[in-house]
C-alpha cells in the first residue's frame, strides 16, 4: 500500500470514500496514526525526523478535522467528485429557503435584543435538529443516489444553518460577558 | 574467542542509556521541578525539604542574584529590585498588565514587552524568568547527578503566542533544551489520568497564582485528547490577595502608603486568604511605617463576598469551553482541581455547583502540574517504555488571524484546532509592479484588530513585479506542538520564496536574545566558546545515537550507496568531536541531518504503513 502526504483523506485513514462514516473506525485510525507520527514520538530524534513528524502530524490533523465533521466532509467529498466548491460565490437559493432563513434570522435577532439566553439556546437546539435531518438526506444523495449537484445545493443550505448557529453562539457569548 | 552480541530485532545493541529529564512548573507565585525516578514522578526539594520555590528574583547591588525564599525575605526592604509574579509580565506591554499601579517596580515605558529598571540594569521579564529556571535546573542536576538532556516547561493553556515564545526564550537564556512547552491543565490530566486509569471526559479547573485555565479532555485508551480550552491569563490567586488588600485599606481607612507598607499589607492579605481555607475567620494585624495600625478581622463569608466577582469570572469560560467541546456539564465525568487557589472553599463550591458534582482533589493541587510535566519529559527525552504507550493531543487556545482592510481580522487558524496545524491563505498584489507586502498577525476571538493581541508584523519582499492582481502569494501559518507560530510565504506563479521579516510585537528579537546570552555568560564568568563546544558535543552524541538506533532497526530501507553516504557523514561528525571547533561540529551535524532526511521520511512511511496494516487485519477478523 502506498503511503504519501498527497493521498486523499479517506485513503489515509483506510476508510471507504463515503459520506456515511464509521466514526469509531475513523477515531481509531486517527489515534493509531498519531501514535506513529506525532511530534511527541520524535522529540528525542534529530531535526530531520522532527520536521517529518510535524509535517505528517499536521497532515493527519487536517484530514481528521475534515472528515470528523459532516459539513467539511461533504464539501471534501464533492470536491473529490470534481465539484469544485465555489460554495461561497454560488448562493442562488430557492425563495422558500430564503424566506425560512429570514424568519430564523428575525427570531435570533429578537432574542438577542431581548437578551433572552433561553430562547437563543432553544433556537440553537431546533437548528441542530434541522441540520441532523438534512445530513440524513445528504447521506442518501451522496452515497446512494450519487446526485452530487443536489448534494451541493443541500450543502450550501447547511452552510446557512451553520452560519446561523455561529451567530447564536456569538450572541450567547456576548450575553455572558 | 570473543562472543558476539546479537541484538533482538528492533533493539539497539547498546544498552539503552537513561537520559536525564525534568518537568518544570514555572508558576506565577511558586515554581517546582520534578523528575521521574525509578518509574515514579517526584517533586525535588531543597535542603530544607521544600519543593516550592517562590517565583521571586532579587537583583542585589553587589551584582549577585537571589531566587526563591531568600529573595522573598528581602522583598519588604528592597521592593524595587525584588521581582514577584513576573509571569504576569511575560510577552506583555505595560498597558496590558493589570494592577500596574500596585507594583513597586521601576517600569520602563517602551514599545513591546515591558522592561524593569533594577540595580543591575534594565531587565526583561524573560531574563527574570530565566533566573528562576536556572535555579530549578540546578536543583534537578544536583539531585540527578548529571546534566539535563531536556526539560518540559508548563505554560497556562490560555497563554498566547507571545507569552509562549517568551517562556521558550527564557529557557534558551537559561541554557535549557526545551523538549516541549506543555499546557498546565494537560500536564495535570496526565498525572491524574495515568494515576487513576481514567477513561471518559474530564474537566481540569486550574486556578493558579496569576492565571486561570479550563480544559476539557477526552481520555480513552492512552490518548489524552484536549477537546477545548478556555481561560483568563490574567486571573488568579493574586487577584484574591489584591481584593483583601483593597478591603484592608478601605476598612482601616488608610489612604496612600509607601511601597514597603504596600508589600507588607499584601503579604498579610495573602496569609489571611490561605488561613481562610481552614479557619472561619482570621485577624489581620500590621504596624505600618506610616505609624498607622491595622487591626481587622476577616470572615470567610466576607471574603467570599468581596471576591464574588472574581469567582464569577471563571463561569463564562466554563460555559464557553463546554460549548466549544459540544458538551453539557452532565457529560463531564470528573473535574480535576489544580493550582493552590482552588483550595479556597468558595471556589470549590462554585465549581461543584456548575458541574453538579464534587470536584476531585486527590492529587496535591500545587504539585500535580510539575509531576505531569516530569512524566512527559521522561517520555519525550527517549526513556519511553512499553507501558508509556500514551499520547497527548493538545489544541491552540486562541484563533490566529491576519489584519485585513478596515482593521478587521481574517481568521486563518481557529481556536481549539488540534496541534500541530498548518493553514494557507492566498493574497494578491494591489498595484502594478508591487514587489513587497506587509502583514499583521493577531491572536484572539474578536472581529476588530484593536481588540485582539498583536503578535507580529512581517513584510514580504522580492515578489516579482507583475500587473496588479496577477501575483498569487500563499502565506502559510504553521503552529507546532508547543503552540508556537511560524510563517512562510511563497509567490505561487513564479515559485519565488519571498523573504519573511518578522517583527514580534511583544517579543524579543533573535539579536536581543543573543545579546542577553552573551551578557549572561560574561556575568557568570562563563567561557562562551567552551559552553558552545560542550553543547554541540552533547547534541552530536544525541544525533549519532539516534541514527545508530535507526540504522539498527530500519537499515534495510537504504540501498548500499545511501548507507555509505550516511556512514561517511557519521564518520565525518565523529572526526570533528576530537577537535575544539564548535562550528565544525555544528556543520557536520547539519550535513548528517541532510544526509538522513530521506531515511527519516522512509522510516516514517514504514511506521505509518505498520499502523494501518495492523488495523486492517483487525477489521478483517471482526
Amino acid at each position: 500500500m502506498g503511503v504519501d502526504l498527497q493521498q486523499d483523506h479517506f485513503t489515509l485513514f483506510g476508510l471507504p470514500r463515503r459520506f456515511g462514516i464509521d466514526r469509531a473506525a475513523l477515531d481509531a485510525a486517527y489515534h493509531e496514526l498519531h501514535s506513529e507520527v506525532h511530534p511527541d514520538r520524535h522529540a528525542h530524534l534529530p531535526d530531520a525526523d522532527k520536521r517529518r513528524a510535524m509535517q505528517w502530524a499536521t497532515r493527519v490533523n487536517e484530514a481528521y478535522s475534515t472528515l470528523s465533521k459532516p459539513r467539511p466532509r461533504a464539501c471534501y467529498l464533492l470536491q473529490l467528485e470534481g465539484l469544485d466548491a465555489g460554495f461561497e460565490s454560488n448562493t442562488a437559493m430557492t425563495p422558500d429557503f430564503l424566506m425560512e432563513q429570514m424568519e430564523w434570522r428575525e427570531a435570533v435577532e429578537e432574542a438577542r435584543n431581548a437578551g433572552d439566553g433561553d430562547e437563543l439556546s432553544q433556537l440553537h437546539v431546533r437548528l441542530r435538529h434541522q441540520a441532523r435531518e438534512q445530513y440524513g438526506h445528504l447521506e442518501r444523495l451522496i452515497d446512494v443516489d450519487r446526485d452530487y449537484d443536489a448534494a451541493a445545493e443541500l450543502v450550501r443550505r447547511l452552510m446557512f444553518i451553520e452560519k446561523l448557529q455561529h451567530e447564536i453562539d456569538d450572541a450567547l457569548e456576548a450575553l455572558e460577558t | 574467542m570473543a562472543l558476539l552480541h546479537i541484538a533482538e530485532p528492533g533493539m539497539s545493541a547498546e544498552p539503552h542509556k537513561h537520559r536525564l529529564a525534568a518537568g518544570i512548573d514555572l508558576g506565577t507565585t511558586n515554581s517546582l521541578v520534578a523528575t521521574v525516578r525509578n518509574g515514579i514522578a517526584v517533586c525535588l526539594p531543597d535542603e530544607q525539604g521544600r519543593t516550592m520555590v517562590p517565583s521571586v528574583v532579587r537583583y542585589r547591588t553587589d551584582g549577585s542574584i537571589e531566587v526563591g525564599q531568600s529573595a522573598v525575605r528581602a522583598h519588604a526592604t528592597d521592593p524595587k529590585n525584588t521581582i514577584l509574579s513576573v509571569k504576569r509580565l511575560m510577552g506583555r506591554g505595560l498597558r496590558d498588565v493589570a494592577h500596574v499601579e500596585a507594583m513597586p517596580y521601576d517600569f520602563m515605558d517602551s514599545d513591546g514587552m515591558v522592561r524593569l529598571r533594577t540595580v543591575q540594569g534594565v531587565k526583561s521579564p524573560v531574563e527574570v524568568s530565566a533566573e528562576i529556571l536556572r535555579v530549578l535546573a540546578a536543583r534537578a542536576e544536583a539531585s540527578l547527578g548529571g546534566e539535563l538532556t531536556g526539560v518540559v516547561i508548563t505554560v497556562p493553556a490560555y497563554f498566547d503566542d507571545a507569552q509562549r515564545q517568551a517562556t521558550k526564550d527564557a529557557a534558551t537564556l537559561a541554557g535549557l533544551n526545551v523538549l516541549r512547552l506543555l499546557n498546565e491543565p494537560t500536564a495535570a490530566a496526565v498525572a491524574y489520568g495515568l494515576d487513576n486509569a481514567a477513561e471518559g471526559v474530564y474537566a481540569v479547573f486550574d486556578l493558579g497564582g496569576g492565571t486561570f485555565d479550563l480544559s476539557i479532555l477526552k481520555l480513552s485508551r492512552g490518548i489524552f485528547e484536549v477537546l477545548a480550552t478556555n481561560g483568563d491569563s490574567a486571573l488568579g490567586g493574586d487577584d484574591f490577595d489584591h481584593r483583601i488588600f483593597c478591603w484592608v485599606l478601605d476598612r482601616a481607612n488608610i489612604a496612600p502608603h509607601s511601597r514597603e507598607d504596600g508589600r507588607r499589607l499584601l503579604m498579610k492579605a495573602r496569609e489571611a486568604k490561605e488561613l481562610l481555607t481552614v479557619c472561619e475567620e482570621v485577624p489581620i494585624k500590621a504596624s505600618l511605617q506610616s505609624g498607622e495600625e491595622v487591626n481587622l478581622v476577616l470572615t470567610r463569608d466576607e471574603f467570599a463576598h468581596i471576591t464574588e466577582h472574581l469567582v464569577r469570572k471563571t463561569l463564562a469560560p466554563m460555559r464557553k469551553v463546554l460549548r466549544d467541546a459540544g458538551l453539557a456539564p452532565e457529560d463531564v465525568k470528573g473535574v480535576v482541581m489544580v493550582g493552590g487557589a482552588t483550595r479556597m472553599p468558595h471556589v470549590q463550591r462554585a465549581v461543584a455547583e456548575f458541574f453538579d458534582q464534587e470536584p476531585l482533589n486527590n492529587l496535591d493541587p500545587d504539585k500535580v502540574v510539575a509531576l505531569g510535566a516530569a512524566i512527559q519529559a521522561n517520555v519525550l527525552v527517549g526513556n519511553r517504555k512499553d507501558e508509556d504507550d500514551w499520547l497527548l493531543l493538545d489544541v491552540i487556545p486562541l484563533s490566529l488571524g491576519l489584519e485585513t482592510m478596515g482593521g478587521l481580522v481574517e481568521k486563518v487558524i481557529p481556536r481549539n484546532a488540534t496541534l500541530p496545524i498548518a493553514r494557507a491563505q492566498e493574497f494578491t498584489t494591489y498595484k502594478d509592479g508591487q514587489t513587497a507586502m506587509a502583514f499583521h498577525v493577531v491572536q484572539g476571538e474578536r472581529e476588530l484588530v484593536s481588540d485582539c493581541r498583536s503578535l507580529a508584523r512581517f513584510e514580504l519582499r522580492g515578489i516579482p513585479p507583475m500587473v496588479a492582481g496577477a501575483a498569487r502569494i500563499r502565506v502559510t501559518f504553521q503552529v507546532d506542538a508547543d503552540g508556537l507560530l511560524s510563517v512562510a510565504a511563497r509567490e505561487m506563479s513564479s515559485g519565488v520564496e519571498a523573504s519573511v521579516l518578522v517583527k514580534p510585537s511583544y517579543g524579543l528579537s533573535e539579536h536581543e536574545i543573543a545579546e542577553m546570552l552573551r551578557q549572561g555568560m560574561d556575568h557568570a564568568g562563563d567561557d562562551m566558546t567552551a559552553r558552545a563546544l560542550a553543547e554541540q558535543r552533547v547534541e552530536a552524541g544525541r544525533v549519532l545515537e539516534a541514527i545508530e538506533q535507526a540504522l539498527a532497526k530500519d537499515g534495510e530501507l537504504l540501498d548500499a550507496r545511501e548507507r555509505m553516504q550516511i556512514d561517511q557523514s557519521m564518520a565525518a561528525l565523529r572526526a570533528t568531536l576530537d577537535g575544539a571547533d564548535h562550528h565544525a561540529i555544528r556543520q557536520a551535524i547539519d550535513t548528517l541531518s541532510r544526509a538522513t532526511d530521506e531515511f527519516a521520511s522512509r522510516r516514517m512511511d514504514k511506521s505509518i504503513r505498520g499502523a494501518l496494516a495492523g488495523r486492517n487485519i483487525n477489521e478483517i477478523e471482526v
